[in-house]
C-alpha cells in the first residue's frame, strides 16, 4: 500500500514537471529495462533511447489527467518498454520471434498507439519549425518552448521593447500556424 | 479587434489570466461572431499542440540530464558492449539450434541406416534348418490334402509346417538322430521319405551338442532289417573324402566333399569343419565318408564365407545316446558300427542309404 501511494505522488510531481519525481523514477527502473533490451539484442544506447521514450509515455499520460495506474509502476514501465522494443526490433528487421521477459506485463497497447500519434503530430511540429528559418525560430522556441518572459527576450534578442518582441513573437507564430495546418492537410490528403 | 489583439486575449484566454469581466466579454464576442470563434478555436488548438511540443522538448532534454547525472552517480550501471561475435552468436542462435538439431537426426539416421544396411562384419554361424515359406505352406497342405484323402492325414489342423531339415536312422528300429535345432519349438514332428509320412516324437534333445533323437511312432512305418552305414566314434582325417545327403529341397540332395578341419566354429572341439556346399534344410543330415560311415551331422555353416560347414561329430551321438540309455525304456537302441556298403560305387551306396535319411518337418 505504502509503495502505491507513493508511486501516486512520484506520478503528481512528474505531472507538475518536478525534476526529483522523474530523476527517482528514472533511478529507480532504468537499469531493470537496460537489461531487458541487452538481453535482446540491444546496446546500451538503444536501452536509454526506449526507456527515455517509456518515461514520456508515463509523462504525458500523468499529465493527461485521467491516468490510474492499476498495476505497479514498475510493471507498467516494464510492459511499455518491452512493447517499444518489439515496435523497434520489428522495423529495423531483427526480430526473430519473441523478445524474452522474465517479468509480467499489463497491456499497453492503447498507450502505445495514442503515443505514436502524439509523436506524428510533434514531428511535424518539429518539421514546420525547422522550416520556419531565423529568428521566428529562436523567438517562438524561447517564448513558447523555454517559457522565458517576454522582456526577457526582448533584451536577448536585441527588440527595443517587449511589444514590438510581443508583434514580432505574433507574426511568426502566424507563419508556424499557416505552415503547420498546410502540413496537416497535405498528410491527410495523402 | 486586430488579429494581434485577439491572439493574445487566446493566449491569456488559455493561461487563465484574464478577469471575471474581460473573459465574459470575451466569450460574448466568441458567441457573437462565429469567424472570432473559429479563430479561437484553431489558435488554442495550435497553441496546445505547441505547448505540449514545448513541454516533451523540455522533459526530453531533463530526461538527457537526468541519466548523464546518474550515470555519473553510479546509480545507473554504464554496459560495456559486448563483442560482436557473442553478438552474433546471440542473434543466431536458434538458427544454429536449428541447423545443429537437423545435421544431428541426419548423421544418427544415415548412421543408424548404415548400421542396419552394412553386412555385419563379424562372422556369425547360421543353423541349415530350412523356412518354410507360406506359400509352400499352402501349396503342402493341398497336395497332402489330395494325398490324404485316402490316408489319415498325420497334420494336425490349425498347425503349419514351418521349418524343414535332415534326419537319419541310427537304429533300424525306428531312431533317428537330428538337430536339436531343427525341431525346436515344434508342436508336431513328421518325417518324411520317398514321399512317405511318418509321425515322429523326439525323446531326447541334447541342447549342449545340439543333438536330438526322435522315435518314429507310427504304425505304418515298417523297421529296417538293419542299416547300410555304421559310425565312426574316431571322427575323419583332414582331406578325406566325404559325402552328405539332406533335404534343402522337398527332394533328397546329394553333396561332395571334404575334412577341412578338426575343430568347429571358434575352435569347438565337439564339431568339425567341412568343405561341402550345404543350404538351409541339410541341418541333421548325415556326413559320410567314402566307406559309407557316418562321420558327422552337419549343423551349421559360418555366414559371409563360402565353404565354411560345421558338423557335430559322430562321437557325440554316441554319447548322446549313453545318455538317453540311463533310461530303461531305450536300452535296446544300437548304433552299428560297421558298414555294409563299404566298397560300393557311390550311386550304389546313395541308393541303399538314401531310405534311411529322412526329411523332418516341424508344425507349429
Amino acid at each position: 500500500m505504502n509503495t502505491a501511494i507513493q508511486e501516486k505522488e512520484l506520478l503528481k510531481g512528474l505531472a507538475k514537471n518536478d525534476k526529483k519525481a522523474a530523476e527517482t523514477i528514472y533511478k529507480d527502473n532504468y537499469n531493470m529495462v537496460q537489461t531487458l533490451i541487452i538481453n535482446n539484442n540491444g546496446s546500451a544506447d538503444d536501452a536509454r533511447d526506449i526507456f527515455q521514450e517509456t518515461m514520456i509515455v508515463l509523462y504525458e499520460k500523468a499529465r493527461s489527467g485521467v491516468f490510474e495506474l492499476n498495476c505497479q509502476l514498475k510493471t507498467y514501465l516494464y510492459s511499455v518498454s518491452r512493447r517499444l522494443w518489439l515496435k523497434r526490433l520489428q522495423q529495423l528487421q531483427k526480430y526473430h520471434g519473441r523478445v524474452e521477459s522474465m517479468a509480467e506485463t499489463v497491456p499497453v497497447e492503447e498507450e502505445i498507439e495514442n503515443h505514436e500519434q502524439r509523436n506524428t503530430q510533434f514531428l511535424a511540429m518539429e518539421k514546420s519549425l525547422m522550416s520556419l528559418g531565423e529568428p521566428c525560430k529562436s523567438l517562438l522556441e524561447a517564448y513558447y518552448l523555454q517559457k522565458r518572459s517576454m522582456t526577457e527576450i526582448a533584451s536577448s534578442f536585441g527588440y527595443t521593447n517587449a511589444d514590438n518582441a510581443k508583434n514580432q513573437k505574433y507574426k511568426c507564430l502566424n507563419r508556424l500556424k499557416k505552415i503547420f495546418f498546410a502540413q496537416h492537410k497535405n498528410n491527410n490528403g495523402q | 479587434m486586430e488579429d494581434s489583439q485577439l491572439q493574445d486575449a487566446v493566449e491569456r484566454f488559455l493561461k487563465g489570466e484574464m478577469g471575471e469581466a474581460e473573459r465574459a466579454h470575451f466569450e460574448q464576442l466568441r458567441k457573437s461572431n462565429p469567424e472570432i470563434d473559429q479563430f479561437v478555436v484553431e489558435t488554442s488548438l495550435f497553441l496546445t499542440r505547441l505547448n505540449e511540443f514545448g513541454d516533451r522538448k523540455q522533459f526530453q532534454s531533463s530526461l538527457q540530464e537526468i541519466h548523464t547525472d546518474l550515470l555519473e552517480a553510479g546509480a545507473i550501471k554504464p554496459v560495456v558492449n559486448k563483442a560482436k561475435v557473442t553478438d552474433l552468436f546471440k542473434k543466431y542462435r536458434r538458427v544454429w539450434a536449428v541447423a545443429a538439431s537437423i545435421a544431428g537426426i541426419i548423421a544418427i539416421t544415415i548412421s543408424g541406416l548404415m548400421a542396419y544396411f552394412t553386412p555385419n562384419s563379424q562372422p556369425q554361424i547360421e543353423q541349415l534348418r530350412r523356412e518354410v515359406s507360406r506359400l509352400k505352406t499352402q501349396t503342402n497342405i493341398l497336395t497332402n490334402e489330395v494325398r490324404d484323402s485316402a490316408k489319415i492325414t498325420r497334420v494336425p489342423q490349425n498347425e503349419i509346417f514351418k521349418f524343414g531339415g535332415t534326419g537319419f536312422l541310427i537304429d533300424a528300429k525306428g531312431y533317428l538322430v537330428t538337430n536339436a535345432h531343427v525341431i525346436k519349438d515344434a508342436k508336431t514332428i513328421i518325417v518324411q521319405s520317398r514321399g512317405q509320412e511318418f509321425k515322429a516324437a523326439a525323446v531326447k534333445i541334447d541342447l549342449d551338442r545340439d543333438l536330438a533323437i526322435l522315435k518314429i511312432e507310427d504304425r505304418d512305418f515298417k523297421p529296417f532289417a538293419s542299416l547300410p552305414y555304421g559310425f565312426k566314434k574316431t571322427g575323419a582325417d583332414l582331406g578325406e573324402q566325404i559325402f552328405t545327403l539332406g533335404f534343402p529341397r522337398d527332394e533328397i540332395v546329394y553333396g561332395e566333399g571334404y575334412m577341412s578341419a578338426s575343430t568347429g566354429f571358434n575352435g569347438d572341439t565337439m564339431s568339425c569343419q567341412i568343405a561341402v556346399a550345404a543350404n538351409p534344410g541339410n541341418s541333421g543330415g548325415p556326413v559320410f565318408n567314402r566307406n559309407g560311415e557316418v562321420i558327422g551331422i552337419l549343423s551349421t555353416r559360418q555366414t559371409q564365407t563360402q565353404g565354411f560347414v560345421f558338423a557335430v561329430t559322430a562321437k557325440n551321438i554316441f554319447k548322446s545316446l549313453e545318455d538317453l540309455k540311463k533310461d530303461t525304456v531305450y536300452q535296446d537302441i544300437k548304433m552299428n558300427t560297421l558298414s555294409s556298403v563299404k566298397g560300393m560305387e557311390r550311386p550304389q551306396q546313395i541308393k541303399k542309404i538314401e531310405d534311411c535319411v529322412f526329411l523332418v518337418k516341424t508344425y507349429q
